[in-house]
């Protein structure tokens, strides 16, 4: 008795130095393998490599823009625009209302910041520290400063930078000119050239006619869909691509599986060869990988979102010919048997025996994959051009216009949560509503 | 029982013409449902086909022309592959390890997260729509997109891929793992509490040893998930067997025994990792330990 309790204590022993062993030896085999992978991917080297800069100004243009008040010092010609752009250029002859046109152009940048151009000079008067006068001349640009400045003040000999929390003004001998900086997003209902812009929505609606030709409410939506900075109509065709993609990928991929799983699946497939054979498709179909099917596609097809749905549609019949498969070895034979003692033909058998079983599975499946896919159709499009994919690297090359960069990622994440939410109220809806698949 | 329900004629013709009605309305909703899924797809195909650059009809013909290239570049030069599947057998390691890690550390946020989000356990009751809402975004924002922008920050490179997978693993697994807990038993966490343990420790010791092999084999199937996200982040532009590619394939022809030595090293790897992965799942599920 006692010699068995002794046994059995020393098994016990054992047992927890096993456990202590490797309640240690996991996380210190974690901690080695981090510390390998530190070293690898050369992290203390990042923040050498990490360009602030960029960060600052992806972070400051995602919410923010600004409005170029240049002047061009040979021609004397003055030119407003918003973040410098040609779309969204102010008419000459016009000007947002803390800009005075006249002989002398006065900018009023708020907080007691004014900008004066009188000519070719500039006058800039800032707050506690009195005015800034700065001319471009021949020999570069002369100014009143001297001595030590403020570190929000560069000069050099041929270029004045004034960066101060209303705005900066550059002053050099061709340009002179100023931004003004706001919240928000600019122009993103209308562009100047609309006669809807600054109008307030209780005056679209209820209003006067802004323009004589079109109704308020019809204008200020065509205004709004081809607005030439945001092209809000092109962005929503690029959101109905991806997901057209994801649709006729998935839905496409679970056509041509399900026939083909019956190939595959034990209880079913007419021959052990063709089953093994139909298996190593399924796998083959899988490992080659969205990637690869996604580039060798579109040296045929070229960018669009056909090519991206016969990516999507080739991977998953491999991952859905796996898992129907799978299904269907699964399924209960008493129902078939049940079914046949009818008389019911084959085809009859399945279609009553069989299909009703694995439906629920399936639909899950199927559901749960057109979400995920939606977010490869982003991926896809971004690789071969299609989507809202090929808008997003797009507004991500210029390295400028990161407010579009981040309205784009808004729309992808509603995108994903809404096509998340659909699958899960039909998945709901039809799993339970309709369990027997009739 | 005493009355007999149903008479001798197979029914009163009464509920027998009820039941045909609901049969006929049900089989035309089905039918009808299955009409307009085909018209769905139908003109979806034709709306792609239009939208596409080249066209499916044409395209189809050419399907096999690059790969019959590639084949044939490769063949040429087989006594180059084995050089070149050793040249980027490193890459394939990074790809590799961008994915392991990115599991990892995103399976140890989704840990933390799943936990503060399940009701019953959570350390913070009234924080839990905040954390799901939280793993929500988290899991819709595709890799590409975090990717991208942290390219543009940090530069090239493994990092940007190892991150954006890992909020999106994060999040992916969080939901999976909070499942999972809802169906631990909570008398070992209410025995450790009345010993006075910390919420860390009832968490540790009470909840982790009953949700950790099935914590483990979802985090299995997102590794192989992510084998295939880190390969397709390289192709943007961070590193691994990815960028191998996209150089390889932007050299054009001649340089296609390259693109072969990488479709074959990738299509290895992601075959013989979902093998393994799978097989350690099934011991995992089906008791290989108790």
């Amino acid at each position: 008795m006692t010699d068995a309790t002794a046994l059995l204590k020393d098994e016990a022993d054992r047992l927890f130095a096993g456990k202590r062993l490797l309640a240690f030896a996991v996380p210190a085999a974690i901690l080695a393998y981090l510390a390998c992978v530190f070293v690898a991917f050369d992290i203390p080297g990042l923040y050498d490599r990490a360009r602030m800069d960029n960060a600052r100004a992806l972070a400051a243009d995602s919410y923010s823009y600004k409005t170029h008040v240049a002047r061009d010092n040979r021609t004397g010609e003055l030119t407003i625009a918003i973040e410098g752009e040609r779309k969204g250029t102010y008419p000459p002859g016009t000007a947002p209302d803390w800009v005075s046109l006249g002989n002398d152009t006065v900018i009023d940048l708020g907080g007691g910041h004014v900008v004066t151009y009188a000519g070719e000079a500039v006058r800039y008067d800032v707050p506690g520290f009195g005015p800034i006068l700065a001319a471009p001349g021949a020999r570069g640009v002369e100014t009143n400063l001297s001595g030590n400045l403020p570190g929000w003040i560069s000069l050099s000999k041929n270029r004045l930078a004034v960066a101060t929390e209303a705005g900066r003004l550059t002053v050099t001998r061709n340009r002179t000119e100023v931004f003004r900086y706001f919240t928000g997003w600019e122009l993103f209902f209308f562009t100047l050239d609309s006669p809807y812009h600054g109008a307030a929505l209780s005056e679209i609606l209820a209003g006067v006619r802004l323009d004589p030709a079109r109704p308020n409410i019809v204008g200020a939506a065509q205004d709004f869909w081809s607005n030439p900075m945001w092209r809000h109509g092109e962005v929503a065709w690029a959101i109905f691509e991806t997901v057209l993609m994801a649709f006729l990928g998935t839905m496409g991929a679970a056509l041509i599986a399900l026939p083909l799983a019956f190939l595959a699946a034990r209880n079913f497939a007419p021959l052990r060869a063709l089953r093994f054979g139909m298996r190593r498709v399924f796998d083959f179909l899988r490992g080659v990988d969205g990637l690869i099917w996604t580039i060798v596609l579109s040296r045929a097809f070229g960018p669009g979102p056909m090519t991206g749905a016969l990516a999507i549609l080739l991977t998953d019949t491999g991952s859905f010919g796996k898992m129907f498969s799978e299904a269907l070895e699964n399924v209960d034979a008493k129902q078939i048997e049940g079914v046949q003692s009818t008389g019911a033909r084959p085809v009859q058998r399945y279609r009553f025996g069989v299909i009703p079983q694995i439906t629920p599975v399936l639909l899950s499946q199927v559901l749960y994959y057109l979400e995920s896919n939606t977010r490869s159709a982003t991926i896809i499009g971004a690789i071969t051009g299609g989507g809202i994919g090929l808008l997003l690297t797009q507004a991500m090359i210029t390295q400028k216009d990161w407010e579009e960069v981040s309205y784009y990622i808004v729309l992808i994440v509603l995108m994903v949560m809404l096509m998340d939410w659909l699958s899960g109220w039909l998945r709901r809806r039809l799993i339970r509503g309709d369990a027997g698949g009739h | 029982m005493a009355e007999p329900l149903v008479g001798p004629h197979g029914g009163s013709p009464d509920i027998r013409d009820h039941y045909m009605v609901l049969t006929r309305r049900k089989r035309m909703y089905g039918g009808l449902a299955l009409a307009i899924f085909a018209a769905l797809m139908a003109s979806g195909f034709v709306l792609a086909e239009d939208r596409n650059a080249g066209g499916f009809r044409d395209g189809i013909a050419n399907v096999f022309d690059f790969p019959a290239q590639v084949v044939g570049e490769a063949w040429e030069k087989a006594d180059l592959l084995p050089g070149h599947l050793l040249h980027f057998f490193p890459a394939l390691v990074e790809t590799v390890n961008i994915a392991a890690v990115s599991t990892l550390v995103g399976a140890l946020c989704a840990l933390v997260l799943s936990l503060l989000s399940t009701r019953g356990l959570a350390r913070f009751p009234r924080l839990i729509p905040a954390f799901r809402r939280g793993m929500d975004i988290m899991r819709a924002i595709p890799e590409i997109v975090i990717a991208l922008v942290l390219i543009f920050v940090l530069g090239g490179g493994p990092v940007p891929a190892m991150i954006a997978i890992a909020v999106h693993t994060a999040g992916a697994l969080g939901k999976l793992f909070s499942e999972v807990n809802e169906n631990a038993s909570l008398k070992p966490v209410e025995g450790l509490e009345s010993v006075g343990a910390t919420w860390i420790q009832r968490m540790w010791l009470g909840v982790i040893p009953q949700v950790a092999p099935n914590y483990l084999s979802y985090a299995l199937l997102r590794f192989e998930i992510n084998i295939r996200a880190s390969a397709i982040l390289g192709f943007v532009g961070a590193g691994g067997i990815g960028y191998e590619l996209k150089n390889a394939m932007s050299w054009g022809q001649g340089k296609f025994d390259e693109a072969a030595a990488i479709f074959l090293l990738l299509f290895g790897a992601i075959v013989a990792f979902d093998q393994i992965s799978g097989h350690l799942r099934n011991r995992l599920t089906t008791g290989g330990r108790a």
